[in-house]
């Protein structure tokens, strides 16, 4: 394996407290050197002057669709379609067919990845059978067999008492639970936001309640236990508030949120565009700010993508009936560059904490960080570039992105991983 | 003037300008239906088809006649709603549909937007008969043709309309018509029943329909589903025609000359009394009229692209 050399970048590295320009040698897939210059002949040299080098990104909730629905996503399309956002880790939500609720899926999926995959694919396991909310996985095998945390994303755990027992029972293993927010009696019928925007496309919502209400009963469940809860995709502004006093208590707590809550609102269901419908639904220009203040004041820990690949098919329908849901590997960055960074509300450092850091920290990965003797995991940016997004070109099966036409800012160079070069020059070598 | 447009999908999309356009064909058309041979020729040659996914006794007839008396070949597709789901989507169908030559395609649906899906993938121009609880554009035409038949004139009516508007495909198109032409539409119904924002439209929004009332020229109430009860939207339909229903002693709030619709079929003593129906104010009938007219100047209008800039009389 040719020695790497990415030289004249500038590396910002908030766990290992580098920030600058630094050269970098990669030798056996594993970070050889970090100094400010290095010399040595015989390597692939990367020359990354004017672009920013950072740890690879980890997305904290994904949906790889592998096994079960392989032709909306599968192992090796979803990972291509993350080396082409700059993820090098991924961890991968339990809701395919057969669920990953038990040993074999998790070693499927692991196997597959290891076989298929082009970046680091973590399986997430489900809390409870089937996604039923009712009874337990094996939650103990799970993690056993490899599973990073505990999810029934899609669907809330509706019982209280049974996501008592989950938290309780989860903290034994030491593996984090990862709620989805979702009082079901409160969504009813609704398949987008309750407001204006509802009201004149006649569409049935979903109030912001519904999510603030199991924000707040995990809060709860997770004082009463003290154990953490995790909470998925927060989409509004009172669950931010709720989550930032949550924590001011000490209540032990951590939230992520999505590239489309800080850069959407509802008005892009306008005229029943169904590329626009997710869950949770796009909110108001207010959530999203508050959305915003909330990862910069930290209240939110990580940016994930809810990567969600769907059919064609399954969007060209009416709203009613079109799935939920947008891919996000491979726009996530130019996101939270456009909409985050340019702006000025969150600086390069803190979108490293949120992209790499937590959702290590939180998962529990050993990822997130340049740091010598450690496996090279890197993703190298042009943070200035200007593109306009085309969805023809995403790496992924599926091509359901509400953010088709966007004109964005900040594209993804390379990325590397285990000291292996998948995306070169913005071209996907494998 | 011509009508540009492909389809008519909903009154949210239309000027004024466009809504006089139909509103003044329709004036003719009623002429031609209550003359004594309701018969041109203005859609020889030309088929209408109807493609419902609900079940409707009034607009589907209403639709029918109106082609036929324009000389047009009408067909009908029945689809019951769980076919929907279960087979062929709604974008095939009407592609089958526009490939066996149809010029215009009228579609009612339960969910919101299949109109406007069904318009974006089909060369035939699509009239929206009513879509879940978005619009039913061809309804409130009629209620804005009555309206300005017995008024004159939309232009600084007060207007209430009354009962579920949550649910009201009706109420929507109106609001939406009626503002465009200048009316003052006040809302009123169980706050349940009353969508968030709707007071963004322009519309003064009431929870009781006493305030809604005083000086209304025009009084139009809803039909309320008596499912709603169960999903919890109000406690009896006793309490819902207590509270919310209209009777003589109500209606003398609103203006003498104050007129009464009612976009059909009427619960009657529940949202209506049947004093107030069957009395002078009442243009219920009429209206079921008026639809006709409306629904044979949308067909005239729409299938009339590429002619000449010719007004019929």
């Amino acid at each position: 394996m040719m020695k790497i050399l990415i030289k004249n970048g500038h590396l910002i590295d908030v766990k290992a407290g580098l920030k600058g320009i630094y050269d970098i040698l990669i030798e056996e897939g594993k970070i050889k050197e970090i100094s400010e210059k290095i010399d040595e002949t015989n390597v692939d040299l990367i020359d990354a002057k004017g672009k920013y080098v950072f740890p690879g990104f980890v997305d904290a909730h994904c949906h790889l669709r592998d096994p079960g629905y392989e032709y909306k996503e599968d192992i090796e399309s979803g990972t291509k379609s993350a080396a082409a956002g700059g993820f090098t880790s991924i961890a991968c939500m339990p809701n395919t067919n057969p669920v990953a609720d038990n040993q074999s899926v998790i070693s499927y999926i692991r196997n597959k990845a290891k076989r298929d995959g082009v970046v680091n694919v973590y399986p997430i396991g489900a809390i409870t059978k089937g996604l039923n909310g009712e009874e337990l996985a094996e939650i103990g095998e799970l993690k056993f067999a490899g599973a990073v945390a505990v999810s029934d994303d899609g669907k809330p755990v509706k019982s209280s008492s049974l996501m008592k027992k989950a938290l309780l029972y989860a903290s034994m293993f030491d593996i984090t639970v990862i709620s989805h927010c979702e009082d079901l009696d409160l969504v009813d019928e609704g398949v987008m936001n309750e407001g204006y925007q509802s009201t004149i496309l006649g569409l049935k919502g979903v109030p912001s309640a519904a999510e603030e209400i199991m924000v707040a009963r995990e809060i709860i469940l997770s004082e009463y236990t003290n154990v953490p809860v995790h909470i998925a995709h927060v989409s509004t502004e009172l669950s931010v508030d709720l989550i930032r006093y949550a924590k001011r208590r000490g209540v032990k707590v951590t939230a992520e949120t999505c590239p489309h809550y800080f850069s959407l609102t509802e008005d892009a269901c306008e005229g029943f565009n169904t590329l626009a419908k997710v869950n949770p639904p796009l909110r108001t220009r207010k959530d999203v700010e508050a959305v915003i203040q909330g990862l910069a004041d930290g209240t939110i820990d990580i940016i994930a993508t809810d990567h969600a690949p769907h059919h064609v098919d399954e969007k060209n329908v009416e709203f009613n009936i079109a799935a939920n849901g947008f891919v996000g590997f491979e726009t996530a960055f130019s996101l939270a560059n456009t909409y985050l960074i340019k702006p000025g509300h969150l600086t390069y450092e803190q979108l490293i904490e949120k992209m790499c850091v937590n959702p290590s920290k939180i998962l529990g990965l050993n990822k997130g960080t340049i740091e010598v003797g450690m496996p090279a995991d890197i993703t190298i940016v042009d943070p200035d570039e200007e593109y306009t997004v085309n969805v023809n070109e995403f790496k992924s099966k599926s091509k359901n992105s509400p953010f088709d036409g966007f004109k964005l800012t900040g594209s993804v160079y390379y990325t590397i991983v285990d000291g292996k070069i998948i995306v070169r020059e913005k071209v996907l070598l494998v | 003037m011509n009508f540009k447009n492909k389809d008519l999908l909903g009154l949210k999309d239309l000027t004024a300008e466009e809504i006089m356009l139909i509103l003044d064909t329709a004036k003719t058309m009623k002429y031609i239906l209550t003359s004594n041979n309701k018969k041109t020729p203005h859609l020889q040659g030309k088929s209408v088809v109807t493609l419902f996914y609900e079940n409707s006794t009034r607009t589907r007839l209403s639709f029918e006649l109106a082609s036929k008396y324009l000389g047009a070949s009408s067909a009908n597709i029945n689809s019951s709603v769980s076919s929907v789901q279960k087979g062929e989507t709604l974008i095939d169908t009407g592609k089958t549909i526009d490939a066996m030559g149809a010029d215009v395609i009228i579609i009612r649906h339960p969910m919101s937007g299949a109109p406007h899906l069904l318009a974006k993938n089909v060369k035939a121009s699509v009239i929206n008969a009513g879509d879940g609880m978005n619009e039913h554009p061809t309804q409130a035409l009629l209620d804005m043709f009555t309206i300005i038949d017995k008024k004159g004139t939309l232009k600084g009516l007060k207007v209430a309309i009354l009962g579920d508007i949550y649910h009201s495909r009706v109420a929507r198109s109106n609001i939406w018509g009626m503002t465009k032409l200048g009316a003052e539409v006040s809302v009123a119904g169980p706050s349940t029943l009353i969508p968030l924002g709707i007071e963004k439209l322009g519309v003064k929004v009431f929870n009781t329909i006493q305030e809604a009332l005083i000086d209304a020229d025009v009084v139009m109430g809803l039909r309320i589903q008596k499912e709603r009860q169960k999903k919890g939207l109000f406690p009896t339909i006793r309490e819902y025609a207590h509270f919310f229903g209209l009777d003589e002693k109500r209606l003398k709030m609103a203006k003498d000359d104050a007129i009464l619709l009612h976009p059909g079929p009427v619960n009657r003593g529940i949202e209506l009394s049947t004093s107030v129906i069957d009395s002078d104010q009442s243009f219920i009938n009429e209206q079921v009229t008026n639809g006709v007219a409306i629904r044979m100047a949308l067909l005239y209008l729409l299938t009339r692209k590429g002619g000449n800039d010719e007004n019929i009389n």
